[in-house]
């Protein structure tokens, strides 16, 4: 916290305490990059969740070391170095996990290699450098409440691209991410589709963890996505919900982080993961079942619902017969 | 050996005599070490999108949050770059409708309108199986390439499927190529069999390629096949063919070879 914040304290006119977290420029750039960060890593998250590459995810945030520690060592921003570092981490691992019909355990035992190899070079690099590296701690633990505009714009501008990329490779990357067989006989490119994935997975992570910090990634980009596809399996709706979710999170994380003594990412992370017990444990899920059974007896073309179910809706017990 | 529409030929033989790779060829994602193929006129794989395929399966798992209908669709446009445009007007809510309605259309005559709702990984063997012949039906197909599609269903699951792809095949004039172990549950409907074995190929009517006679001929080795009273065939003597034209469907003792 800010010295000029002196013990604020929540008020009982929530109008009154909003307008004075918004009073500072702080926080404002704050709740910017969180919502930029919220939206993209839901979206992102979304796919990465549905196509079971959460290690892959992983391994790209540790890329922050290896980055961190190379671009101190040539004298360039961090934030470059992540990107880069991911970048490649993304196409090494698109290289390793790709072939025909890859077996899972397969694939990760690739990807945990990628992950080692990358941090020993970052090691390599550290003791190179020799120095102690003042950006590291920043990207483990996050700035959220030092965003300055110029990191804003960055976000912005990388959220921009990111989702027009996956804008216009989504419905591909969606039959291949669930069905490759058939997308391939069909001529989607499944390959390429996949790599192309993880590059983006590697954007989002390097730009989530500017704001939440390399370790707290996951609060947005796996929680909101799995809680999502806990409550729908309906693509859009789960969408939605994630970036719902998100925002949701982050806005009360940061809020709650302005009148208290502790990080923010400390709430957001467990906002979100209070969110989705509450929902596992409504939803029943825990013994296999969901509430499209309990929801839905509307005929398979349904339109498109314009307001999303309630979370927690009134599941018969059914679940644990069934 | 070749198909004419609205034909349905079983595509039979022992584990690794070539089936599944015979439909890649035939997909044009492996090319023919010899001889010619000819697909709905062109070379093979220039028009898979008149080609419903249905991979060797392929179950999807509890953890799979799509709906049945969702996949379905996949099949329709979901090879298409970009998204479709939310909106209810103009030519995009146009197509939108269209699509939609082609996937209703779909799943009511493959008999899934009850659960097409539902996450595909809670959905059964055999509803599972009735959605993915949905989507491989979803382009309205003139050949359906069906790889084992009879596997891991029980026996009344078999022979609706069966009953429902030959129903496709009559009805709206598809060719069907069907992989499978077990020629029984399609008896009653079959047009033809290719049956493959150590390299070689026999095709035609049933009555015809599973004989004591042919197959002999063509394992090179003394196979014999009987006729069950109520018209099943069991093969006895195939090599490296440890549980075909499986022992399930032999109810008398004594019978499984």
């Amino acid at each position: 916290m800010p010295a000029e914040v002196v013990n604020p304290q929540l008020g009982w006119n929530p109008v009154r305490d909003l307008s004075e977290v918004l009073e500072y420029h702080f926080m404002v750039n704050a709740l910017l990059a969180g919502s930029i960060v919220a939206i993209t890593a839901g979206l992102v998250g979304w796919l990465m969740v549905l196509r079971r590459e959460a290690f892959a995810g992983h391994t790209l945030s540790m890329m922050a070391f290896p980055g961190a520690s190379g671009a101190a060592l040539l004298g360039i921003p961090a934030a470059w170095g992540y990107f880069g570092f991911c970048g490649a981490a993304a196409l090494a691992i698109g290289r390793f996990t790709s072939g025909e019909r890859r077996s899972w355990s397969e694939q990760s035992a690739g990807i945990g290699a990628v992950q080692a190899l990358a941090l020993a070079t970052g090691f390599l690099f550290l003791s190179l450098y020799g120095g102690v590296l003042g950006d590291l701690e920043n990207l483990l633990f996050g700035t959220f409440l030092g965003v300055s505009d110029g990191q804003v714009l960055v976000l912005l501008a990388v959220a921009v691209a990111t989702l027009a990329v996956l804008g216009i490779v989504a419905r591909p990357l969606l039959f291949a991410s669930v069905d490759g067989q058939v997308a391939q006989a069909r001529g989607v490119r499944v390959r390429m589709l996949s790599t192309a994935f993880l590059l983006l997975l590697g954007l989002t992570v390097a730009a989530t963890s500017q704001v939440t910090g390399v370790l707290l990634v996951f609060a947005l980009l796996v929680t909101p996505a799995a809680t999502a596809q806990a409550i729908t399996a309906r693509p859009a709706l789960g969408l939605v919900l994630t970036v719902a979710l998100g925002l949701l999170v982050v806005w009360l994380g940061l809020g709650i982080a302005y009148f208290s003594v502790y990080p923010a990412g400390f709430f957001i992370a467990t906002i979100s993961f209070a969110i989705y017990v509450a929902v596992r444990v409504a939803l029943g899920v825990l013994p296999g079942r969901s509430a499209d059974r309990a929801a839905g007896l509307t005929p398979p073309p349904a339109p498109p619902a314009p307001s999303p179910p309630a979370p927690v809706p009134p599941v018969p017990a059914r679940g644990v017969i069934a | 050996m070749g198909m004419a529409r609205g034909d349905f030929v079983a595509l039979l033989g022992a584990n690794g005599s070539g089936k599944s790779t015979l439909l890649k060829v035939v997909l044009g994602a492996l090319p023919l070490a010899a001889g010619r193929i000819s697909v709905l006129g062109g070379r093979a794989g220039a028009e898979n999108s008149m080609i419903g395929y249905l991979p060797q399966r392929r179950t999807f798992d509890q953890g799979t949050r799509l709906r049945g209908s969702d996949l379905v669709r996949l099949g329709l446009d979901g090879d298409h770059w970009g998204l479709p445009l939310p909106v209810a007007w103009g030519r995009a809510g146009a197509r939108r409708r269209a699509a939609r309605e082609r996937v209703a259309e779909v799943i009511e005559m493959v008999g899934a309108g009850a659960y097409a709702h539902r996450p595909i990984g809670e959905c059964s063997g055999g509803e599972q199986q009735r959605l993915l012949i949905a989507q491989a039906l979803v382009r309205r197909p003139e050949l359906l390439l069906l790889d084992e599609p009879l596997d891991s269903l029980d026996l009344p699951n078999q022979a609706a499927v069966v009953a429902l792809v030959h129903e496709i095949c009559r009805g709206a004039g598809v060719a069907v190529l069907l992989v499978a172990h077990d020629v029984n549950p399609m008896l009653p409907y079959l047009d033809r069999v290719v049956y493959l074995a150590g390299g070689n190929a026999v095709e035609g009517p049933v009555d015809q390629v599973i004989t004591s006679a042919t197959l002999t001929g063509l394992y090179g080795l003394p196979v014999e096949v009987l006729r069950a009273s109520d018209g099943r065939l069991v093969v006895i003597g195939q090599p490296d063919a440890p549980a075909h034209h499986h022992d399930r469907h032999v109810h008398a003792p004594g019978h499984a070879g």
